[in-house]
């Protein structure tokens, strides 16, 4: 499974990584704000299985990412892990197409869940 | 006296009890660390309480800066606890995980705040006395806290507008 990670924090992305770890076998991409992940995303030789989003991001934010994927892209699960927590960002979110969306702070087990559930939805899909 | 009285009318909980959950939250969740938290006081100096600090502005329906300042030794065993490793101190990777935790505890309590508001990206200020400057007529409370690592303190500046004041400064953006 390939896994795209989208941060601007280093920090963020490592923690992001080492809950990831217990899917098993994980390709991990990374990308430090939203024009670094369309760069990844049209340069990847294989889609990606999934792309964890921050919000709050230089150059583009995450909500913009998600538009521009979501222009060629309709299937790729996409989730925001963000600090935005406020209900009227969520729905914005998910109107902008994200599948899924976390809060930070998290537990490893609440991120590994929503990724799970993500997964899962779409394999049933 | 009488300052100490009027210093403790100007603290807004509705301001300051949003930040005191987050920081509770943050530190439970991300770092495994108990927070136990002092009585609040108003700051009269610009220096951030200790060495290591972290900056974050508001913008919107709420204006002003949040500042969290750690105790270096308390901000390098807090941050290997968050990185899940040592992380060295002149490392870019330390200001990183130090404006994260900022970020994390600005944006916790923004949605509690009851209005809508932008965070800046944190700014990270590694050393001794330095200065941070603040809106004039917005005062300074801080909250301080103890880990069982060391102290550090959240510094917040911040101020809610009325909806015609939000509309005059976009006005004035415009």
């Amino acid at each position: 499974m390939r896994v795209l990670l989208v941060d601007d924090s280093g920090t963020m992305r490592n923690i992001q990584k080492r809950v990831l770890a217990a899917l098993g076998q994980v390709e991990i991409a990374e990308a430090g704000d939203g024009v670094e992940a369309l760069s990844q995303i049209a340069s990847s030789p294989q889609p990606f299985n999934l792309i964890l989003i921050d919000w709050n991001m230089p150059n583009m934010d995450g909500h913009a990412l998600v538009l521009r994927i979501r222009e060629k892209d309709k299937v790729t699960p996409l989730i925001m892990v963000t600090t935005e927590a406020e209900k009227s960002r969520i729905i914005a979110a998910i109107k902008a197409g994200v599948n899924n969306y976390v809060v930070k702070p998290f537990t490893p087990q609440s991120l590994l869940e929503r990724v799970q559930q993500t997964l899962e939805k779409k394999l049933a899909a | 006296m009488q300052a100490t009285q009027n210093s403790e009318t100007a603290i807004n909980p509705k301001l300051i009890v949003p930040f005191v959950n987050s920081v509770r939250s943050v530190f439970s969740t991300m770092v495994g660390t108990e927070t136990m938290l002092d009585r609040p006081h108003i700051k009269a100096q610009p220096a951030p309480t200790y060495d290591v600090s972290s900056i974050i502005g508001f913008s919107g329906d709420v204006i002003g800066s949040v500042v969290v300042s750690f105790q270096r030794s308390a901000a390098e065993k807090l941050v290997e606890a968050f990185a899940g490793a040592p992380i060295p101190f002149e490392s870019p990777d330390f200001a990183d995980a130090i404006g994260e935790l900022a970020n994390m505890i600005a944006g916790g309590a923004k949605q509690h705040l009851g209005k809508m508001a932008t965070l800046t990206m944190p700014n990270v200020i590694l050393g001794q006395g330095h200065m941070i400057t603040r809106l004039s007529d917005v005062p300074c409370i801080v909250i301080p806290c103890r880990t069982a690592v060391g102290a550090f303190a959240v510094e917040v500046s911040v101020k809610q507008l009325a909806s015609a004041e939000v509309n005059t400064l976009q006005k004035e953006e415009a």
